[in-house]
């Protein structure tokens, strides 16, 4: 324990002088860095319109208010595009995650010095690129629409997935599957019987969680012109229709919610 | 189970026990897809032109081109940088009090719910509409990105750290208490040193995320690589395109790889 002497009585200290001065040059350190990338960034800033902010703030809340409720019979399409986008682009993400996990998990994959890198490889470069990335590109590619949303949702959800539940079937308990494989059963059969009833809670717990996360990300992909109600929202701000925003806002805040509190309740039921 | 005259066939017990719940979800499941289907509009002529594009990008992987926009590109990287360590620096300054704040351990009633609401309101709005409204108040450029996600960092870590406090071992707080401390000894060295381990490693997962976010403000106006992806794909340069989404990947894989060893490394 680091203690010192003075004046003939022991005072205790946290850590040795060593220790402390490494801590204390270790938060040098992280300031300085921290300063020089405030400076750069300060440099690219007109600090005037910052200061002008609050100004702009209230007059923008007053021109939000009240929200142009009428404007909802436009919306109830596109919120449904928006969860159509969620849903499905998680079906397909678990579609082809579940092979991408069995191959990446230590215990199942075909051949750990080929296989699971590849599936590896599938997984970081999936979670790496951000779903609205994704839509960017897709969008250029197979042109602005729902399907465009679809597939980075599916896309960017496939790694998400895949790497939860590989995790979950590496955390299996073995001596199940050797009992299954103590009655003769094939390479198959000890999957279905010895491996799968393991991990389903988790499987579904980690859809539904993906879902939840979705539902988020599906609002904003319009953005870019894949679809949802993010749509609705860029053209809004772009013809300066505030209370439109406002309602949208709203919208997107209660989707959220209730997304959460439908994702809760199934995994409070399955878990 | 089935029992029949002569033998006993063995049926594996479905994961969901009720059969109307088990049918009805199935049932569930197919109406909604044929909704879905029905009214989903996708133009399949127009995603059919897909395969070619898809193909010239592709291609265009092989070789990225780096050089012909480099200047830009390296621009933009740095600026998603600058970006990311100082907004996980802010707000997890910032998120710390409004984490202590919402700790029902720490804090008296109101206070409690006052921070769970700041939290609860920062983390339904994704990065990007926040990013959208503060480069409406800010103007363009890298602090409305920086505010964003300080923002975004604020409603993640406070809320973990709150989580974290509410879970912490109270015999050694107590512990603290009895030899008289006061609330900021007993903040120091009883409530930190436990929290302490896996919260840095939370920081540098936050770190993390807000890399990967920071390439996105740019595409609303927010600063950093994003604006110069969005413009490589408008004007279909995809060869540049590919070398910044290479950049980017290259940095958030060694960015994984590194905080996954630095968070083993702190506990």
């Amino acid at each position: 324990m680091p203690t010192q002497k003075i004046a003939g009585s022991r005072i205790w200290h946290r850590r040795t002088t060593a220790k402390q001065f490494a801590v204390w040059l270790g938060w040098l350190t992280g300031i300085a860095i921290f300063v020089y990338c405030w400076r750069l960034i300060s440099e690219k800033t007109i600090w005037f319109f910052v200061t002008d902010a609050p100004k702009q703030a209230v007059d923008m809340a007053e021109r939000m208010v009240p929200p142009k409720w009428s404007y909802m019979e436009v919306l109830w399409a596109p919120i449904w595009d928006t969860i159509n986008i969620a849903t499905l682009g998680t079906m397909i993400a678990i579609v082809i995650a579940v092979p991408v996990a069995f191959c990446a998990a230590r215990n199942t994959t075909p051949s750990v010095h080929f296989v699971r890198p590849a599936a590896l490889f599938i997984i970081v470069s999936s979670r790496s690129i951000n779903s609205l990335i994704w839509a960017l590109m897709l969008v250029t590619l197979i042109g602005p629409g729902i399907l465009a949303g679809v597939i980075a949702i599916g896309l960017r959800s496939i790694g998400f997935c895949a790497k939860l539940l590989y995790e979950a079937i590496e955390e299996i308990d073995h001596s199940q599957v050797e009992a299954v494989i103590a009655t003769g059963a094939t390479r198959s059969q000890q999957l279905s019987f010895g491996i799968v009833p393991q991990i389903m809670p988790a499987f579904a717990g980690i859809s539904v969680f993906r879902w939840d996360i979705n539902i988020r990300e599906s609002t904003v992909l319009g953005l870019v012109g894949a679809g949802g109600i993010g749509l609705q929202l860029d053209s809004s701000i772009s013809t300066l229709a505030w209370t439109q925003v406002s309602l949208i806002l709203l919208v997107i805040l209660a989707t959220v919610i209730v997304s959460e509190w439908v994702s809760a309740k199934i995994r409070h039921a399955i878990i | 189970m089935n029992q029949t005259a002569s033998t006993r066939i063995w049926k594996r017990p479905p994961f969901i026990k009720s059969p109307i719940l088990r049918w009805g979800l199935w049932f569930g499941v197919a109406i909604y897809l044929a909704l879905a289907f029905g009214t989903m509009e996708i133009d399949w002529a127009r995603a059919a032109e897909g395969v070619t594009r898809g193909k010239r990008f592709i291609m265009a992987f092989f070789p990225p081109d780096f050089s012909s926009r480099w200047d830009s590109i390296q621009d933009g990287i740095l600026e998603s940088m600058w970006m990311t360590i100082t907004s996980t620096v802010i707000g997890i300054m910032l998120s710390v009090p409004v984490g202590l704040g919402a700790a029902r351990n720490l804090s008296y009633r109101p206070v409690y719910l006052f921070c769970r609401g700041i939290l609860a309101v920062s983390r339904t709005f994704p990065e990007i509409i926040l990013a959208i409204f503060f480069v409406k108040l800010f103007g363009f450029g890298p602090f409305a990105g920086f505010l964003a996600l300080s923002v975004g960092t604020i409603g993640f870590y406070g809320k973990l750290l709150a989580e974290d406090i509410e879970d912490m071992d109270p015999v050694q707080a107590e512990a603290i208490k009895s030899v008289g401390a006061g609330w900021l000894q007993w903040l120091n060295y009883a409530v930190q040193p436990q929290v302490m381990p896996r919260m840095i490693g939370l920081g540098i997962y936050r770190l993390d995320i807000n890399f990967r976010e920071s390439a996105v403000v740019g595409i609303v106006g927010g600063g950093g690589i994003g604006a110069t992806l969005l413009t490589s794909f408008d004007r279909y340069e995809f060869d540049s395109a590919a070398a910044i989404l290479m950049v980017i990947i290259g940095i958030v894989m060694v960015m994984e790889y590194s905080s996954g060893y630095i968070r083993r490394w702190v506990q």
